[in-house]
């Protein structure tokens, strides 16, 4: 019965890693482009990184998409007043986005629950304002704009990724394999099982001598930096970086896209995000009031698949 | 100098005094019922443009009186048919059905009433100034701080003296005993939750008096009420007063010598209160931690 559970776990896998190289053969004929294959891959890292928190450390932030957002800006920054490089520019995007998350994450680690999660939306608006506000720097309303990704410098050949978009698809593929390879590092590590016994029970885990403050400001941070990630390869896809993607109706989204899912599940956000952006894309493009829609697909989840569409499947299949 | 001082000055009171009420309608829901009600800012919304129809048939102070009441029924609907199915699952999930809620109040204003911001006329007399030096007390300013304390007077007399309020401010503590107590706890949280968008729809009539109509304006004046929240002290209702009135006059005071950072700086106010004391102004420990 293990056996059987740890063979269907591979296959799963490898189903998945498969989908997602072959992505830009398969794409296409279905009616998809592979820039949205791209999009799907830099938003699931997103939904991911909150995940590392929701799913495996139990603490609620609800403020994600300004670490996102300052990953954008802050790759954005490094192309257009530093250097055109692009590792440089991820690297700028990741520090920005971690480093801010690891200073804001030391106030907020103090609070639990529905408190941590109003800290974290508030403090993410921060730099909406900021953004929306310091035009001079950021472009204000019209976002970041005149910087695009320069193509990969190998040494002896350089591989263009602005203009070949499978190209970029791949180059994304690497960096999100690299980050979640990291990720399910950190959660088979004694850190991540600590991180899922605060999960379980935070009050167990903590008689039992583990610094639960510490271990979630280093969770918070983790996540921090891999969303910086994520927002750094997002201004590459749009080569622009959006105020909006800062707002906390964004980290509403990346939460939706954990818990549509599967939130108990690594690859859960990755489903949640394709499907999301999925539907995002075909119901903008048929009605003009798809907000509505989306709030009704958000009502709806809630009510009916809390458990996401993973463990919907799972419960079925035990059933 | 003197005037521009206390033209700010008192411009924040009354921003604050405004935040302040709906950040008490927030601060009750999430009190009694541990949600977060992100369609609070839609629920102003929907009250102010509730106003703005009925203001033809029933006349501005007709609106004032009925919208709210219109406002609170849709909510406690809201509440029984869909919030209710979520006591006692983990607050993600209340927070991403008010989260989509929003969503649906903004988009279906829109669709209802248009993208276009609608202007809002208020009686004549409480149009004009007051005098001629204090320029900027409009008549309608000071009737919205007073709107605002009778509001805040009747809620704090009611949670004081009234069955209903007691029992409320009861369920805030221990819900669990209130409800052995033979109280019908669902009843109490809907009657609770209608209470807390009463206030919502009577801030959005208030504001729409002052700032006009827009299906957007939910959102924009969501976030400094949660910040009341947060520097008041979560579980807190004085404490929720307190905050308000305390960023609306710290944005006041800042708009008087460097405008850009008017916003920002109720940000820095809400790092400052969590660094030297984590749990709000008037939070009590262990509340909701």
């Amino acid at each position: 019965m293990i056996a059987g559970a740890r063979l269907r776990q591979l296959s799963l896998i490898a189903a998945i890693w498969a989908a997602l190289l072959l992505a830009p053969f398969w794409m296409p004929p279905l009616g998809g482009y592979t820039a949205l294959g791209t999009r799907v891959l830099v938003l699931a890292l997103a939904a991911m990184s909150v995940n590392f928190l929701l799913g495996f450390t139990g603490v609620l932030s609800f403020g994600h998409a300004a670490y996102f957002g300052l990953g954008a800006y802050g790759a954005g920054f490094a192309l257009k007043y530093l250097a055109p490089s692009t590792p440089l520019s991820l690297l700028s995007g990741t520090l920005l986005g971690g480093v801010i998350g690891a200073l804001l994450g030391s106030l907020i680690v103090r609070r639990r629950g529905v408190y941590f999660a109003m800290v974290t939306i508030a403090f993410g608006q921060v730099f909406y304002y900021i953004a929306f506000q310091w035009s001079s720097l950021t472009g204000g309303d019209d976002g970041l704009r005149g910087f695009t990704r320069q193509p990969l410098d190998l040494g002896p050949f350089s591989i263009d990724i602005l203009s070949s978009s499978d190209a970029f698809y791949y180059f994304v593929l690497l960096c999100f394999s690299i980050a979640v390879a990291v990720m399910g590092f950190i959660l088979r590590s004694p850190f991540g099982r600590t991180m899922i016994a605060i999960r379980e029970n935070e009050r167990r885990a903590r008689f039992l001598g583990i610094p639960i403050e510490r271990h979630i400001w280093i969770a918070f941070t983790l996540s921090c930096f891999f969303m910086g990630l994520a927002g750094a390869l997002y201004a590459l896809v749009n080569n622009f970086a959006d105020p909006r993607g800062l707002h906390y109706s964004q980290s509403g989204d990346f939460v939706m896209m954990a818990v549509m899912g599967g939130m108990r599940n690594f690859w859960g956000p990755l489903l949640g995000a394709a499907v999301f952006v999925v539907i995002q894309d075909y119901l903008s493009s048929i009605t003009v009031n798809w907000q509505s829609f989306l709030g009704l697909l958000f009502v709806l989840i809630v009510l009916f698949f809390p458990r996401g569409l993973l463990g919907f499947v799972r419960r079925k299949s035990e059933a | 100098m003197t005037q521009l001082l206390l033209f700010n000055v008192t411009n924040g009171l009354i921003i604050g005094a405004f935040y302040a009420l709906m950040a008490l309608g927030l601060s009750l829901i999430l009190n009694l019922s541990n949600v977060i009600n992100f369609a609070h800012g839609g629920f102003l919304v929907l009250g102010g443009y509730l106003a703005y129809t009925i203001t033809p048939y029933v006349g501005f102070w007709g609106a004032l009186l009925v919208a709210p009441v219109l406002t609170a029924a849709i909510g406690f609907l809201v509440e029984r048919v869909l919030i209710r199915r979520l006591y006692g699952r983990d607050p993600l999930y209340s927070l991403l059905l008010t989260f989509g809620l929003a969503f649906i109040l903004e988009d279906g204003t829109r669709f209802i009433w248009g993208a276009q911001g609608k202007p809002v006329t208020v009686p004549a007399i409480l149009a004009q100034p007051l005098s001629y030096d204090l320029f900027f007390i409009t008549g309608y300013r000071v009737f919205m701080v007073i709107m605002v304390v009778i509001a805040v007077a009747l809620l704090f007399l009611m949670l004081r003296f009234t069955r209903l309020g007691i029992r409320i401010r009861a369920g805030t503590l221990d819900l669990e005993t209130v409800s052995t107590m033979g109280i019908n706890v669902g009843r109490l949280r809907s009657l609770n939750f209608a209470a807390g968008i009463y206030l919502a729809g009577l801030s959005g009539v208030l504001a729409a008096g002052q700032l006009g109509l827009e299906p957007t304006m939910g959102t924009g004046l969501l976030m400094p009420s949660f910040i009341a929240i947060i520097v008041g002290g979560v579980g807190s209702l004085p404490g929720t007063l307190i905050g308000g009135l305390l960023i609306g006059v710290a944005s006041g005071l800042t708009a008087v010598f460097l405008p850009a950072a008017s916003e920002a700086v109720i940000y820095v106010l809400m790092a400052v209160i969590l660094l030297l004391r984590p749990r709000g102004l008037l939070g009590e420990e262990g509340m909701l931690t």
